[in-house]
């Protein structure tokens, strides 16, 4: 029975939310409890099957599943094949959980909203998408399975259609999301127009890298950034996690972090050494196009770190500011993998391509940031989430004296403050102490600036700290009430594993993030487990 | 020469639908630029599966004779079916843009993007 289970996970991990999305709507004409349970059950399902294909894939190595098939694979592929290497296992680790505590904390949270059939089967959609996008092998089907994100997530950030807000920032969220989808197909059609493949490890084999394969990775690497949110395609982030509901901003991070992934494939595997072995020549100087990839993501890193951390300071929405951070935490993922790929290089007797050991942990400094940052972030948008449920206000000029009202709150908000900004002992300071002391080594600059952001970003959230829960009672915020059990519930679990990574950082590091900074550090296992039998 | 000209309104059609994203204050021409894009895409799709004296891929409407060389005369099928899934998909996208866009109006009596204003302001 589990090594049935375990064979069609992948494909099971699917098409659990994606049959439960359309059941939902069905279940919600009996009862309404019962609807909720039905889709915390379904997402429960999700995470156990996640965690399963997890646990077997950290231990075996790569698992492929191909749909419709049985047998061996034969070429030409024209099946729709999921490959599960370590780093789709990490993201799949993310891309569950954040929906299953979402939806924990949506029981109480979003109680009082109508139209709550289709909330739950956009967030049951929402997560099918993203973990699809997460475990594909496929560069077409991953333009689906971010379409079906993208169409999801837009309506659910103007789920309070109410607030006219909420609509424009849902319209700029979808323009930019079907552009930047637009793109990526473009630059699947070149790629297939030049190999006839659509699946990565064949493309990976046979890329040539000529010319065209370089405007592909342009448009790929331009579009996929553009729906991480990174400066200066980062105005729709911060307006799509303010106007959004808490339990939605906290779920957005992971499919944001899906783009980002998709950027790690993109460069890592489908380029991979062809990004060493091949030279650009800019006027007189020769450069590999590994380093020009490089120095624009640590320049754009270091441009989203600066711009996200300065804007946080002067927001007077608490959501807002929580999404200012959020960028500014994505710049630390991208100037830990920029700095990785500078140091790629390639052996030229033996043609394998290698990092060097500051490259190494780099990588590992922002792929364990990549949960961090989900859990962080995600907290503080929760605990920002239950300030609004209490008082029905997000600005920080009306807002005061909540400790009084709200003890738990307030702890919790403590946590996700000294995690977001790199304090011992939460697991911020554990990726971040990676990601500086990998970039002072490259270049001292990178890591100053980073460290200069993080002090920045521990003053915001104090100053919120302060103006939010300290200082004196407020007559019209006297009644306030502590916040359900669900909300407490979802909150409290976030804030015990951000301890426990923060108490335990080695354990993690070993067991999850270490298998998927291996498997970024070399395609050729990705490739051979496709092609091998060939 | 002439079988380039797919391309070059592929480019055309991309350029032209930017233009509009990027420049029309109009909310609803934004979206006829998104459209085009999506338009540009589709097409480049489709011409890659052309070939010089191609034709359908279906094979109940060949002869016998042909049925043995089919893999050869035919278009390829695959891009076929990758323009049926983005158009589909575009057309959810067009219309959860529109229905963003009546709610937009509703509230706010225009659809001029400059009077909409950002959050910041």
């Amino acid at each position: 029975m589990m090594d049935y289970l375990l064979t069609h996970a992948p494909a099971l991990i699917i098409a659990v939310p994606l049959l439960g999305a359309f059941l939902t709507p069905l279940i919600s004409r009996i009862n309404d409890k019962l609807r909720n349970i039905f889709v915390i059950l379904t997402l429960g399902l999700t995470t156990f099957l996640v965690f399963l294909l997890a646990n077997d894939v950290f231990t075996n190595g790569i698992r492929t599943y191909v749909f419709g098939h049985a047998g061996d694979i034969t070429l030409p592929i024209v099946r729709i094949l999921f490959e599960i290497d370590g780093l789709n296992a990490f993201m799949a680790i993310i891309g569950c959980l954040l929906p299953l505590i979402a939806v924990i904390y949506s029981w109480s949270f979003i109680k009082e909203n109508t139209g709550l059939d289709k909330y739950y089967t956009l967030i049951l959609l929402m997560t099918a998408g993203m973990l699809g996008m997460m475990l594909t092998g496929d560069m077409f089907n991953f333009f689906v399975f971010l379409e079906i994100t993208s169409i999801s997530s837009a309506a659910l950030v103007a789920f309070w259609t109410n607030k006219g807000k909420a609509s424009v920032a849902a319209f700029k969220y979808i323009v930019i999301s079907a552009i930047g989808a637009l793109f990526v197909l473009f630059a699947v059609a070149i790629l297939y127009g030049q190999y006839n493949a659509l699946n990565m490890a064949v493309l990976a084999n046979n890329m040539s890298y000529s010319f065209l394969d370089k405007i592909a990775l342009v448009l790929l690497i331009a579009a996929l950034a553009m729906k991480s949110g990174i400066v200066p395609m980062h105005m729709w982030l911060p307006d799509a996690y303010g106007r959004a509901p808490s339990s939605i901003s906290i779920i957005l991070i992971g499919t944001t972090q899906a783009s980002l992934y998709g950027v790690l494939r993109v460069c890592f595997t489908l380029y991979g050494s062809n990004l060493t072995t091949q030279i650009n020549q800019i006027g007189e100087l020769l450069i590999s196009p590994a380093v020009l990839i490089a120095i624009l993501l640590i320049v754009l890193a270091l441009a989203t770190i600066l711009v996200g951390v300065l804007m946080a300071l002067k927001q007077t929405d608490l959501k807002r500011m929580i999404g200012y951070a959020a960028v500014a935490e994505i710049g630390f993922m991208v100037l830990a993998i920029g700095a990785a790929i500078s140091t790629f290089q390639t052996n030229a007797q033996t043609g394998i391509t290698t990092m060097s050991t500051t490259g190494m942990v780099a990588l590992k400094g922002g792929i364990f940031h990549i949960i961090n940052d989900a859990l962080d972030i995600g907290l503080l948008f929760l605990v920002a989430g239950a300030i609004y449920y209490a008082t029905k206000e997000t600005s920080l000029n009306k807002l005061g004296g909540l400790a009084r009202n709200m003890k738990y709150t307030t702890v919790l908000f403590l946590i996700g403050l000294f995690a977001v900004s790199g304090m011992p002992p939460m697991n911020g300071f554990a990726s971040k102490l990676l990601i500086y002391e990998s970039t002072y080594q490259i270049n001292p600059i990178l890591s100053i600036v980073a460290i200069l952001s993080s002090i920045l970003l521990l003053a915001v959230f104090v100053k919120v700290f302060h103006s939010v829960f300290l200082g004196p009672q407020q007559s019209s915020f006297k009644k306030v009430k502590e916040v359900p059990i669900s909300m407490l519930i979802a909150m409290g679990a976030i804030a015990c594993i951000i301890i426990i990574f923060g108490i335990f950082p080695d354990l993690i590091l070993t067991n999850i993030v270490n298998p998927a900074a291996q498997a970024l550090a070399s395609n050729t296992p990705y490739i051979t487990s496709v092609l091998g039998g060939i | 020469m002439i079988y380039n000209f797919p391309y070059i309104a592929v480019v055309g059609l991309i350029i032209i639908g930017l233009y509009a994203v990027v420049f029309r204050r109009n909310l609803i021409k934004i979206v006829i630029g998104i459209t085009l894009i999506e338009s540009g895409v589709n097409l480049f799709l489709i011409t890659l599966a052309f070939r010089e004296d191609s034709i359908a891929p279906i094979f109940t409407g060949i002869s016998e004779q042909t049925a043995d060389k089919a893999p050869e005369i035919m278009s390829l099928p695959v891009p076929h079916a990758l323009t049926l899934t983005s158009i589909v998909i575009g057309v959810a996208v067009l219309a959860l843009m529109l229905s963003f866009i009546i709610h937009i109006y509703r509230h706010y009596k225009t659809l001029d993007a400059r009077k909409l204003g950002g959050d910041d302001q």
